[in-house]
């Protein structure tokens, strides 16, 4: 078990290309199950690439345990990955793909055999899938043998590489929950990547959020939700995402859907500080509360997405283009047409500066 | 358009063009037919000849009703023995080492791939570019200062330098087949180089080992140009053999038919068995 710690570190893979992760500085406490999140392309993957010491390093360090390890063999840093299409040795059975880095350590085949054994019960492989290929498994039962290979071999970081995309949707929730217990059972600090923020929110301690290359924040999921720090975040995390809009300033607020949306004194502040005549106003789905025609913001129902227990309500604004969607109650939602109001309380309204997305105090 | 001429289109359409379609396949297939059977003829009538007796061998025109016999065959399993065990030692020992040379070499221009790997890539099949003939002569001059010369080490040698560009070329592209994600977990696992190599991925590119084994086996086994320059008697292979059963004077057609069947029989079992692995070898890549 170990602490890891990103210290500035960046990898450029061509000589004009962006750099693949940008001066990346992030800290991983002993036991902590963190996740790297971002869109396709963000540089999660290479994060977690140059942890495991395939990927070098262009500038910076990466730390295990107090350890400089960033010229350190893979073989030596202790950790034990997990690939997102497993990479099990297909000619091996599943008892020799678990126990291949106990041989390589030098471990005694008793004692291999009895760790195998044991990881097997925990990932509940029975005794009889251990003799078979990887070919004769099924996509889950392939998805345990890779993290019992992780598991066997006590590894002081686990590295996960969406372990789970190649998995049914509803397969994909159950193992979710299971690699969660599994890793708070066995305090095994773990670094998981995915592109999933549903993933990242349900499995998460801590959630490191990254697009093109640079971490934009890292936080708990509730903080992630609560208090994004930029407009980014605030879009990535959440689904349906926030309703983003680009609105002009006003006396007193900002001017949406043909009314004046009251915005909370420190962001005007923040905003006339910047002298800014616009900026970017966010609004969860689930903070547009329909009101029977007395709300400020008026709309038409375009679309409704009908969840079972609620439903999704795409509503385009009095004289705007984007349509925004609302989350309300699923059993009486309004039909497609229909005129509806909605209600929204200051304090439920994030806003981000134009240009740089920043989040504007809040 | 009016629906009358579309109509009737339509109800003509179908039958010429299914006629059209019957017709053309069979043309197809019997041209294929033709083909094989013009080249298997040849096999066919050496056989044929193989179980004639002399007298009966050179018949114009052939005749395909004879009493079979199996005399020729005795006569060159009586004589054979020298040369088949020349061509098997040259031809497995040749082979054994392509493989050990072969596959680090592939290795290294492919998994772990060595500065100027292109170069090195195409150098090895650039020396099968030259004729040779062109170089018997040296050739010739090396293995008589080595003594060499009539040796079954010089057939090893220089029948492992003919197959080993085809062998590396054809390793190397069953271990680019090898997802690099079985290479970096068994670096993470701790398997080093050799480990790497033997451990993961000979096992996964077996299938394509074996083809690659068998193609050498059959081009080592046919080989005639060197063996008749280099060798005389003590490492004189099969394709020589079957030279030397064309005597001076008299009837040979039967007697080379019944050695020329005997020399083909390896090489028709090996060339089935490596058409099979080779499938194999190249639906490798489809196993991840
Ligand atoms: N081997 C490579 N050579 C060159 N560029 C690469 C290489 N691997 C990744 N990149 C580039 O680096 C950037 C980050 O890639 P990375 O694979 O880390 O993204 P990711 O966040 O894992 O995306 P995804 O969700 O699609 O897996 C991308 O722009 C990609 O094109
Ligand atoms: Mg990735």
């Amino acid at each position: 078990m170990a602490q890891v710690r990103y210290v500035s570190a960046s990898r450029v893979y061509g000589k004009n290309a962006p750099p693949a992760v940008d001066a990346l500085d992030l800290e991983i406490r002993d036991g902590e199950f963190m996740v790297l999140v971002g869109p396709s392309g963000s540089g999660k993957t290479t994060a977690l690439r140059m942890l495991a010491g395939l990927e070098p390093l262009d500038a910076g360090r990466v730390e295990i345990g107090e350890r400089d390890v960033t010229f350190v063999p893979p073989k030596d840093r202790d950790i034990a990955m997990v690939f997102q299409n497993y990479a099990l040795y297909p000619q091996k059975t599943v008892a020799q793909n678990m126990g291949f880095a106990l041989k390589m350590q030098g471990v005694p085949k008793d004692e291999r055999d009895r760790r195998v054994r044991e990881a097997a019960r925990l990932l509940d492989l029975d005794d009889q899938m251990l003799d078979r290929k990887p070919r004769q498994l099924s996509g889950g039962q392939r998805q345990r043998v890779a993290m019992g290979r992780a598991i066997v071999r006590e590894p002081r970081v686990f590295l996960m590489d969406e372990p789970l995309s190649n998995l049914d949707a509803k397969l994909r929730v159950q193992t979710r929950s299971q690699i969660a217990e599994l890793q708070r059972r066995l305090g095994i600090t773990t670094v998981y990547v995915t592109h999933d923020q549903v993933e990242a929110m349900t499995m998460g301690h801590r959630v490191a959020v990254l697009a093109r290359g640079k971490l934009q924040q890292c936080a708990t999921p509730r903080e992630l939700y609560d208090n994004p720090v930029n407009q980014f975040v605030a879009g990535f995390i959440g689904s349906p995402a926030m309703n983003l809009q680009t609105v002009p300033l006003t006396d007193g607020g900002a001017r949406l859907a043909g009314t004046v949306l009251p915005l909370p004194a420190a962001v005007r502040t923040a905003a006339s500080q910047a002298g800014l005549g616009e900026l970017v106003a966010g609004i969860r789905p689930e903070h547009l509360h329909l009101a029977n025609g007395s709300g400020e913001l008026a709309g038409e129902v375009l679309l409704v997405e009908d969840l079972g227990a609620d439903a999704l309500l795409h509503v385009r604004l009095a004289g705007d283009a984007d349509p925004v969607v609302a989350r309300t109650e699923g059993r009486t939602p309004p039909a497609p047409g229909q005129q509806v109001t909605f209600h929204v309380q200051p304090d439920d309204i994030f806003a981000f500066h134009p240009v740089t997305g920043a989040r504007l105090a809040g | 358009m009016t629906a009358v001429p579309l109509r009737a289109l339509r109800a003509r359409e179908p039958g010429s063009r299914r006629l059209r379609e019957v017709s053309g396949k069979v043309g197809w297939t019997v041209l294929a037919w033709v083909v094989a059977i013009a080249f298997f003829l040849p096999v066919l009538w050496m056989v044929l000849t193989a179980f004639k007796p002399e007298s009966a061998a050179e018949t114009w025109p052939p005749r395909f009703t004879f009493s079979p016999t199996l005399a020729e065959f005795r006569l060159v399993f009586s004589g054979w023995g020298p040369y088949v065990t020349h061509s098997v030692i040259a031809t497995i020992g040749s082979t054994i080492l392509v493989l050990l040379l072969g596959v680090p070499a592939a290795y290294a221009l492919s998994v772990h791939p060595v500065g100027r790997w292109r170069d090195g890539l195409f150098f090895f099949i650039s020396t099968k570019m030259l004729p040779i003939v062109a170089a018997i002569g040296p050739l010739y001059v090396i293995a008589l200062k080595t003594h060499l010369l009539d040796s079954i080490w010089v057939l090893i040698i220089l029948y492992t330098a003919m197959n080993l560009p085809l062998a590396i070329w054809m390793i190397r592209s069953f271990m680019l087949e090898v997802p690099s994600e079985l290479l970096e977990a068994a670096e993470l696992d701790g398997a080093g180089r050799i480990r790497e190599i033997t451990g993961v991925i000979l096992p996964v590119i077996s299938p394509g080992l074996v083809s690659t084994a068998l193609i050498c086996v059959i081009f080592a086994w046919n080989e005639l140009f060197l063996a008749l320059n280099l060798t005389v008697t003590n490492a004189a292979t099969m394709p020589m053999y079957l030279i030397s059963s064309v005597p001076q004077e008299g009837l040979y057609i039967a007697h080379l038919s019944a050695a020329a069947t005997v020399a083909s029989v390896p090489v028709i079992i090996v060339g089935w068995i490596a058409q099979r692995s080779l499938v194999r070898g190249l639906a490798m890549g489809a196993i991840k």
